[in-house]
């Protein structure tokens, strides 16, 4: 897709995420539901700039998520802060954790990598469990600032969401163009190749840990306020691991469409199930979709479709 | 053909109709740690609703109720109450069974200014401070717990005092309640420990109380921890100079754990709502009633301790919406705030925040109780009251390692 | 003898990920699910012992077959196999979850057995009977496998294959079949490892995710392929946890798994024992 187009796609969506929120005729829920979706997108996108361009397997959404979550939670208990501080605020200290645990993970390849981000989850979440300040395990309640503009919170917050999404993918694309895309590619097809070629693995490792941490902390920031709660073990839990993972493998790994079109789809998909069936059906449902899109078609939707247009 | 018309409504939000049912919404714990109790409160409520519909339903339209499972878990109820609301168009919400799964909504049911019939939760609205908020439970701050349990230690001769208390909403309310009144009332603390709600494995944690060497354990506890923490301590033992051990432990009122725990819950002095012997207009009909009903449900067989209240929390909603001729949440709240309501726990009437005026909770000694065996349970005399004084029905038997055997 | 019943249900990991270098992240699901049959057996008078023997023969059908699929679609087709490998097995422990929570819930479930309420007295300490009970199963288990492995014409090909898979099909041996076989090995002592786990405490389907820190803790702390590694790896941490939960308390304890894993990873990858 050429830039102007792209462009071009951005302000339509944009101009959608806030529209619609601004027009009453749409059912509330619509918001409250496709603003899971919207985060599913953000989440999706950052998760493979680390995952599918570089090709190392993050488990740990929750921790980036949830310390956004938190670090809101903190702004908001503390100062008063208001959303777009609190989501700087979030991507800030998430990006730092993302740059942590990018040094920490330095040498780790493949499944350490992984299960090492697994670890930094459960060790944020019993940090937060046990900071009394945010709510320890009890969690903490919290009333939402007035809202101006929207007729409610949730559709300020949707419009919010679909702003960071449209940030988000624009960072992804250019990522994706530029040559630090290039090199992440090398890493992820040989690292050692790309070492000894020259390419900085290292920085690259660094920078893809930083910006998918900070991105994924930003999605984070505003949960809090959508559900006038938090508390640890939602917030971090593994199923927005394989809501990202999911989506991402799903809708393809390598180009930002894949994300993308991965979490419209499985996302609207779990917001329906949830609402028609269960919540516990729609964690199968993804864990279903994921296996069987590994196991068959690899490349994803995006991969489908090209194999489909190159005939 | 669920899911297309669930798009549709998403999407175009309908008007309502005039002769459509009054809709009743709520998430109740069926699973999880307060299951037991959550699926028993179902029936009674479900017995309302059968009993309003057979007097022509409110203000002439049939009462539905819609329920959905939160699973005892904080993180569902939000969603739920959303979709309620905005999917469901419900016209009136009741709180889940439990402060746990209420907490969320507290912010939600303010900021959206609807009335809220609280289940069974313990100062769920002490910072929201909702006005619109009414809590069924015969309870109102800490003290109403606390206080006959304190001063029955302390006329034992009781000084010091170990807190056990569960990291969640519940346990921590009541154990910071019960902090200050143990300082006002002069015990020294020598042990005072929050666990995370997960935790099965309390050996640890009863040996540092036995090592503590406290007079009085109080415990802050969900039906899970409740049954683990009782069988741990049965297991280790918790030391020859406890006096009082229990006060806030949930759980150990659903028959089945009474039942299964059996002669493990000898000693042991905990709070209750409702113990065989007391008597309030219509509540022994409502047991026939209820009993017949919860064995074909194969759920708690007696159902002494909260179904009443969730019954009752229907007949206060019935009257309230019969005498102001409306389902207006605001004039609602208001014939709440200041008529006495009722129902067959006895007179209601409420204070500012929400709460009961006058509290009936009482503590209670498990005395001579055998294994394996529902009938007992339906005597007096198994639950000694020992507080408060106005139905006291019986002497504290300690130390608790004495009044175990 | 916490330490003892991780180092029990991380052997199974041991041999699967250790030796086959097969990232099974969905092996402490698997152990979940062991739990519940061991429940489910129960229900019906079994002793949850007898049930864990009992299932072993069935879980390493399952173990075999789980291989054989992870192998035809992944190990065959080369490099990208890593992340998706990865992504099928988490996959995999997720629906086995969610599979659990949709036909049992989301309730805690244990095990009635005489030996379960009742202790020891050692002086002033009392030891629960279960405990006791779960640490010589796990004793037990882990000698055997090690004996196994050192012993038996099988076990030591095993070993080989994961030091030396081209060697190995010199001498005649058929590394798939053998990989096959100590997968279904590693499945059929998850079953056990299961049965223990209900026994010492209340399972619910959400518990492996837990345990996903605390088997590869101890098999990364044991470095990849020692049984006895594993054993001494288990040990310390259960006196780690214990450590914690005294002098921090409880809240702090899940931590402990992770963090000592984190360490490790950043310290000595190759673990205390390893290759």
């Amino acid at each position: 897709m050429s830039g102007r187009n792209f462009w071009i796609g951005a302000v339509a969506v944009l101009v959608l995420g806030v529209g619609l929120p601004l027009a009453p005729v749409i059912n509330e829920y619509f918001f409250y539901a496709g603003y899971m979706v919207l985060t599913f997108v953000v989440l999706a996108t950052a998760w493979n700039i680390l995952g599918g361009y570089a090709g190392y397997v993050n488990f740990g959404p929750p921790a980036f998520f949830g310390v956004g979550a938190y670090a809101a939670v903190l702004l908001f208990k503390w100062v008063q802060a208001p959303l777009a501080a609190q989501i700087a605020g979030g991507a800030a200290i998430a990006g730092l954790l993302g740059f942590g645990v990018g040094l920490l993970t330095l040498r780790l390849r493949g499944i350490f990598f992984a299960i090492a981000t697994v670890a930094v989850v459960f060790i944020m979440e019993t940090l937060m469990i046990n900071w009394r300040y945010v709510g320890g395990a009890t969690g903490l309640q919290l009333l939402r600032p007035p809202v101006e503009l929207f007729d409610s919170y949730t559709r300020m917050l949707f419009a919010v969401m679909a702003l960071m999404s449209v940030a988000a993918v624009s960072i992804a694309r250019y990522i994706q163009v530029s040559w630090i895309g290039r090199g992440l590619r090398a890493l992820r097809d040989s690292e050692e190749a790309a070492e000894s070629s020259g390419v900085p693995t290292l920085k690259l490792k660094l920078f893809a840990c930083t910006v998918s941490g900070a991105l994924m902390g930003a999605a984070g920031a505003p949960m809090p306020m959508y559900l006038s709660f938090i508390e640890p073990a939602s917030t971090f839990n593994l199923s927005y691991t394989i809501g990202a993972l999911g989506s991402a493998i799903i809708g393809g790994m390598s180009h930002w469409l894949g994300p993308i079109v991965g979490a419209i789809l499985l996302g609207t998909l779990q917001q329906v199930v949830t609402v028609t069936i269960s919540s516990e059906m729609n964690v199968l449902v993804v864990g279903v979709l994921l296996v069987l899109f590994v196991v068959a078609a690899p490349e994803g939707i995006v991969g489908l479709f090209k194999r489909i247009f190159k005939k | 053909m669920k899911i297309f018309s669930f798009l549709l409504g998403l999407i175009f939000s309908a008007g309502a109709l005039a002769q459509q049912p009054v809709k009743i919404g709520m998430s109740m714990p069926q699973t999880g740690s307060l299951g037991a109790g959550g699926q028993a409160a179902l029936v009674a409520l479900r017995m309302w609703v059968e009993d309003v519909n057979a007097k022509g339903g409110l203000l002439g339209r049939k009462v539905e109720l819609i329920v959905y499972d939160d699973q005892t878990n904080a993180a569902n109820t939000p969603g739920i109450y959303t979709k309620l609301l905005d999917v469901d168009k419900v016209d009136l919400l009741f709180a889940p069974y439990g402060t746990v799964p209420t907490a969320p909504i507290m912010p939600l049911v303010k900021q959206r200014g609807l009335l809220l019939m609280g289940n069974f939760s313990f100062q769920v609205n002490h910072t929201v401070k909702h006005d619109m908020w009414f809590n069924n439970a015969p309870w109102n701050d800490a003290s109403s717990w606390f206080d006959g349990w304190i001063a029955t230690g302390q006329k034992l001769g009781g000084k010091t005092i170990a807190f056990l208390a569960a990291d969640q909403e519940f346990a921590q309310n009541l154990a910071n309640g019960a902090r200050e009144l143990a300082k006002k009332a002069g015990l020294k603390t020598v042990y005072d420990q929050n666990y995370p709600p997960t935790t099965t494995d309390f050996s640890s944690l009863v040996r540092a109380i036995r090592q503590a060497n406290a007079d009085l354990v109080f415990v802050a506890s969900y039906p899970n921890d409740s049954v683990a923490i009782i069988r741990s301590v049965n297991e280790i033992g918790i030391g020859n100079n406890v006096k009082l051990f229990g006060g806030g432990m949930v759980g150990l009122q659903f028959t089945p754990n009474m039942v299964n725990l059996g002669s493990l819950l000898n000693g042991v002095i905990n709070y209750n709502t409702f113990v065989p012997g007391m008597k309030y207009p219509g509540i022994d009909e409502y047991f026939v009633r209820y009993q017949k009903k919860a064995a074909e449900a194969k759920v708690d067989p007696l159902g002494y301790y909260i179904t009443p209240y969730n019954y009752a929390m229907g007949q206060m909603i019935e009257q309230a919406v019969n005498a102001t001729k409306s389902l207006d949440q605001k004039k609602l709240a208001d014939y709440l705030h200041k008529n006495e309501m009722k129902t067959i726990v006895g007179p209601i009437r409420y204070r500012a925040d929400g709460e009961w005026a006058n509290p009936r909770v009482v503590q209670a000694q498990f005395r001579d109780i055998k294994d394996k065996d529902l009938e007992q349970f339906k005597q007096p005399g198994k639950q000694v009251v020992i507080s408060p004084e106005a139905v006291k029905t019986g002497e504290i038997l300690a130390p608790f390692e004495k009044a175990r055997k | 003898m916490l330490g003892c019943f991780y180092a029990a249900v991380s052997i199974g990991l041991s041999v699967s990920f250790g030796l086959l270098d097969v990232p099974h992240v969905a092996h402490p699901a698997i152990m979940v699910l062991g739990s519940y049959c061991t429940w489910m057996l129960s229900v019906r008078g079994w002793d949850p012992i007898v049930a864990g023997v009992v299932l072993m023969p069935l879980f390493f059908v399952l173990g075999v077959l789980i291989y054989r699929f992870y192998y035809e679609v992944f190990e065959k087709r080369g490099s990208d196999a890593g992340v998706r490998g990865l992504a099928f097995f988490f996959g995999l422990a997720f629906i086995i979850e969610v599979g659990l929570i949709l036909v049992f819930g989301v309730d805690q479930r244990s095990v009635e057995a005489a030996y379960i309420g009742k202790s020891f007295s050692v002086g002033d300490f009392r030891i629960p009977m279960r405990m006791v009970v779960a640490f010589g199963v796990a004793l037990l288990l882990t000698f055997s496998l090690s004996i196994y492995l050192s012993k038996t014409f099988t076990g030591r090909a095993i070993k080989a294959v994961a030091q030396d898979e081209p060697a190995l099909r010199l001498m005649g041996a058929n590394p798939v079949r053998i990989k096959q076989w100590a997968f279904g090995i590693a499945t059929a002592v998850s079953a056990l490892a299961g049965a223990m786990l209900i026994i010492v405490s209340p399972v619910e389907p959400a518990i492996d995710r837990l345990y996903i820190g605390r088997t590869f803790c101890v098999v990364v702390l044991a470095g990849l392929g020692s049984m006895t590694g594993t054993l001494a790896a288990g040990l310390i941490l259960g006196v780690a946890e214990s450590i914690v939960l005294m002098q921090l308390g409880a809240s702090w304890a899940p931590a402990v798994a992770f963090s000592l894993l984190l360490i490790v990873l950043g310290i000595r990858p190759q673990g205390l024992f390893g290759r």
